[in-house]
């Protein structure tokens, strides 16, 4: 059954690759804006080589990476000591519910006006887009706690630290790496956006250059890269999951009892 | 070694005040065996509650070994009816027997031994690697006792612990729960709902009223200490002793008031 679903899977992509390649050569596109995919095939082959490229690769890295673990730890402590002082949940939730929806990208001239075509300004709007993913996962997990749990820990004496410890933390686990998987791929998205349009290095920055010079097989083979940077990116927090929840529902299956 | 004096508890709501437990006195001495029981939702987990430092009461005061209860304290181990969820399901087995003695400050070695100990003790020796989402229900209860065990409680607070068992798995539980007592001398509460249960397994029945709780009856059962489930589940006193436990009950459902006594039936 699982062979069978990859097998159907490459045939499909298999005929994707078919189509983008007949349908410029057959005229029914402008081939200009949207070249065969043997071309920009090409095109990535002559990036891969190019040692700018992956220099820019290793920006774009580099700002995800340090964006998403900011935003993970901020969102994780913040998350917690929300949770876990008393009435601090309740004097903060209109604060979040109107800081939330706010769009990373209305910060881009914040961003701008405080770190220009820094890395900071990849940071800036990394870490606001990512944090609040995270944050509002930690706040429905530490909810989840079960009362017969925490009596349990109660009962054998266990103190504040030792409860966060044992019982609050892997209850709201599930729900923090949910969060984090959905703040990966935010990060992703917005690292990329702010070297497109502001101008920071990175990948982005290499596909506004390649749009402006015309180069539009680059262009392609540059996004196809992005593409598939998001593919690894989930394909490795999904793995993390896995990982770390072995022992939850949602991994472990049925078990014969 | 546990003494309950006027033990009161209120639930106050929103603009609803419920009284749940009103004023109940009793006493467990050392190394007894006592049940606690009552018609259904007369507030036994409640009390049961206050007793263990979970819930604060609203009257009255808890004494273990003539110290004032206030808090969870260090001598007594809880049962919950809910294994599945006492139980942590990111621990395995031993990890949380052992979980409670990291408090006690015990080293490795000390802790490891006392988890086997209390492992072998229900009958689980070689259960310590697995999770309790891998063990049936009955197993999952015997971990959860297992780790009361290991705690080394002087008294042991048991909230209808064999309620979500099936009736075989319950009779084993009942024998092991008589075993451990008398094997290792600890104080025991049983809170249960189930007549026969109370009157195999206790010295003393405590039977209580509806809502809004008193004690309604104390009753010493006079059955030989060395209990069967085929043989003393037949004995004439056994019968006795659970009709009378059983008209008292139904009595308080329908709320008659009686004079508490100390008297079992006679013979």
């Amino acid at each position: 059954m699982r062979g069978g679903n990859a097998a159907l899977g490459a045939a499909g992509f298999a005929a994707f690759l078919l189509l983008a390649e007949a349908v410029p050569r057959l005229g029914l596109v402008g081939e200009e804006y949207f070249p065969p995919a043997s071309r920009i095939a090409d095109a990535l082959g002559t990036e891969l080589a190019d040692g700018a490229f992956w220099t820019a690769l290793g920006d774009t890295l580099t700002g995800w990476a340090a964006g998403l673990a900011i935003a993970v730890v901020a969102g994780i402590v913040i998350g917690v000591l929300l949770s876990v002082v008393p009435y601090l949940r309740e004097a903060t939730a209109s604060t979040i519910e109107f800081l939330r929806p706010i769009p990373s990208v209305a910060l881009i001239p914040l961003a701008v006006l405080l770190y220009g075509t820094e890395l900071g300004s990849v940071l800036l709007l990394v870490v606001y887009a990512s944090f609040w993913q995270v944050l509002i996962q930690v706040l429905y997990g530490v909810q989840d706690v079960d009362p017969v749990a925490e009596e349990t820990a109660r009962s054998y004496g266990l103190g504040t630290w030792a409860r966060v410890r044992h019982v609050l933390w892997p209850t709201a686990l599930p729900y923090v790496m949910t969060g984090v998987r959905l703040a990966a791929a935010v990060a992703l998205i917005l690292a990329i956006t702010a070297e497109l349009v502001i101008g920071a290095p990175g990948l982005g920055a290499r596909i506004a250059v390649a749009q402006t010079s015309q180069a539009v097989p680059e262009m392609y083979a540059l996004i196809v890269v992005a593409g598939v940077l998001g593919l690894l990116i989930n394909v490795g927090a999904r793995s993390v999951e896995r990982r770390a929840l072995a022992w939850h529902q949602s991994v472990r299956g049925e078990v014969a009892v | 070694m546990l003494d309950v004096r006027g033990l009161r508890k209120v639930y106050e709501g929103a603009g609803r005040h419920v009284e749940a437990v009103r004023d109940l006195t009793f006493t467990v001495e050392a190394g007894e065996l006592v049940c606690l029981v009552g018609p259904s939702g007369c507030g036994k987990t409640t009390l049961l509650k206050c007793v263990g430092g979970l819930l604060e009461p609203t009257g009255g005061e808890v004494y273990l070994a003539g110290r004032k209860v206030d808090g969870p304290p260090p001598g007594m181990a809880f049962v919950f009816q809910e294994y599945g969820r006492s139980l942590f399901p990111w621990m395995r087995v031993g990890q949380n027997v052992g979980l409670p003695l990291k408090r006690k400050g015990f080293d490795k070695g000390r802790r490891r031994a006392l988890v086997a100990d209390a492992l072998a003790s229900v009958g689980l020796a070689d259960a310590a690697g697995a999770y309790p989402w891998q063990l049936s229900g009955g197993m999952q209860q015997r971990v959860a006792i297992a780790r009361a065990l290991a705690y080394e409680p002087e008294v042991l607070l048991m909230d209808e612990p064999f309620a979500a068992v099936d009736a075989q798995t319950r009779a084993d539980l009942e024998d092991l729960v008589r075993r451990l007592w008398r094997e290792r001398g600890i104080t025991v509460l049983f809170v249960t709902h189930d007549i026969d249960e109370a009157v195999y397994l206790g010295e003393r029945v405590v039977v209580l009223s509806a809502s809004p709780t008193v004690v309604r009856e104390q009753l010493k059962v006079d059955l030989p200490a060395e209990r069967d489930q085929l043989s003393t589940r037949v004995a004439p006193r056994f019968a006795e002793l659970r009709t009378h436990v059983y008209e008292q009950i139904q009595a308080a459902k329908r709320g008659a008031v009686t004079a508490g006594t100390d008297k079992p039936p006679p013979h």
